[in-house]
């Protein structure tokens, strides 16, 4: 299993707590874990990354430890930590606005 | 006895304050979808506890929300909103192609007879169906490939399609408006449409008399009589008796004729509401005075309407969708602003108070009224 941490407003709109865990097969990439989640979670379809698109949102990073993830491919396999479920993938709101 | 429920719509969440049918004392409920913005909500005519909401933010994107049971609980539904085939491309600020991008929901008007059937205009503008309570959102096409959209080009405030009037009187004929593109209209139920622009004069045009391009605020029309339209336009307030063919100016004595909400009294077709503005570049009410204006006359002979409002060192806006009024009678008008107040008149506009005042920025108001 690996763990997820969103931010507080998609806690709220998808009413979960703050570290979930998901079944992800095979390779654990930024894609598999956003496709695992919007199939686990509809009302998260389309927060994260673009339905056009499929890009992420300019607004959100991810992270993996202390490491910004946000610019690798969404398909590059994610550190071993995250994978293996000892450290959570985290999805941060910018700290932006009003 | 009778109820009145009046939806907020806020920049932080969603607001439902409710009373009897005196209107004295308010219960607020909120906020709901707490630090999201709501730009619009609005119950079902034929389900009155039926609501859906437009739920946004520029972190998250586009959300919908649902409630069956008039606002108690909410179920996030479908928000994938795409557009038909190739989106092609509208003029963007510097007159040069662009591709259209969907932003968010502006405006949704459910069906007159079906609760599962809801409009949704949308930025960049285009006109969107479900029929299916909001789990699936299908583009109208027609209204952006009828001919002009590559014409069409944002306002300021960005290109949004604010303003979906259906009309009681016939099922297949539709009002839309866009800013800042016109007013259009449908007679086929979406198939094809037309602008009704005829009579609007935009001096910022090169063209002010132009097929497509005026930056429309608002349309209204009354129930009792759908072939009348009144428009408060970026400058001017209009009005149409040909269901959109012609227009002309009714501003009259305003003391502006800039502002964003235009509504119509409920029982008197010819009693029309509109919120004066400075200028489109200060947006507040000339001479610091939060007034409404009432013409009993169809336009032209206007009134001011002060009592209760601040009369002095107000520079709050009303935006487009921030006015509403219910059934009862006497007429109840409501209106929120950017500072966060709600002022509800129970006596048609004679005189107001704030039913709430510290809320965040008012982005839209509907009114409920309830058996």
């Amino acid at each position: 299993m690996i763990h997820v941490v969103l931010p507080a407003h998609l806690r709220n709109v998808a009413r979960i707590p703050a570290d979930i865990a998901l079944e992800i097969e095979g390779p654990v990439t930024q894609r598999s874990i956003i496709d695992a989640l919007e199939a686990a979670y509809p009302p998260l379809r389309g927060t994260l990354r673009d339905y056009a698109t499929q890009q992420r949102r300019p607004f959100i990073r991810f992270f993996a430890g202390m490491e910004d993830l946000s610019h690798e491919s969404p398909d590059t396999p994610l550190p071993d930590a995250v994978a293996s479920g000892r450290e959570p993938f985290v999805v941060v709101g910018a700290v932006a606005g009003g | 006895m009778s109820r009145v429920r009046v939806l907020v719509g806020t920049r932080k969440g969603a607001f439902i304050l409710e009373s009897d049918g005196k209107r004295e004392s308010w219960d607020i409920k909120g906020p709901f979808f707490a630090g999201w913005e709501i730009y619009h909500m609005k119950a079902s005519p034929a389900d009155p506890d039926r609501i859906y909401a437009s739920q946004s933010t520029g972190w998250y994107g586009q959300l919908t929300q649902r409630s069956n049971d008039g606002g108690k609980t909410w179920e996030a539904v479908g928000n994938k909103f795409e557009y038909d085939g190739v989106p092609g491309t509208h003029q963007w600020y510097d007159g040069t192609p662009h591709p259209w991008e969907f932003k968010r929901v502006w405006h949704v008007e459910p069906s007159l007879d079906d609760p599962d059937t809801v409009y949704a205009g949308v930025e960049d503008a285009a006109l969107f169906r479900t029929t299916d309570g909001g789990k699936s959102w299908e583009e109208i096409s027609g209204l952006r490939k009828h001919g002009t959209g590559s014409r069409w080009a944002p306002g300021a405030g960005g290109m949004g399609l604010h303003t979906i009037i259906l009309d009681p009187s016939d099922p297949k004929r539709m009002y839309i408006a866009i800013s800042s593109a016109g007013a259009f209209r449908t007679d086929d139920g979406g198939e094809s449409w037309k602008p009704i622009n005829s009579g609007l004069i935009s001096g910022f045009l090169p063209d002010p008399k132009a097929e497509v391009g005026h930056c429309v605020h608002h349309v209204a029309m009354h129930r009792q009589r759908p072939g009348v339209l009144f428009m408060q336009k970026h400058w001017d307030v209009m009005r149409s008796d040909d269901a959109g063919d012609n227009w002309h100016e009714i501003s009259g004595n305003l003391p502006s004729d800039f502002g964003f909400p235009i509504d119509i009294h409920a029982h008197e077709p010819e009693t029309v509401y509109v919120v004066p503005i400075k200028s489109d570049g200060e947006h507040f009410p000339p001479e610091g005075k939060l007034r409404v204006y009432r013409s009993r006359t169809g336009g032209n002979e206007w009134e001011p309407l002060e009592k209760g409002l601040p009369q002095s060192n107000c520079y709050v806006n009303v935006l487009r969708d921030a006015m509403s009024v219910d059934s009862l009678d006497d007429c109840g008008i409501y209106f929120g602003t950017t500072g966060g107040q709600v002022y509800a008149s129970r006596n048609a506009g004679d005189s107001w108070e704030p039913i709430v005042r510290d809320l965040p920025a008012v982005l839209s108001i509907e009114t409920q009224t309830l058996s």
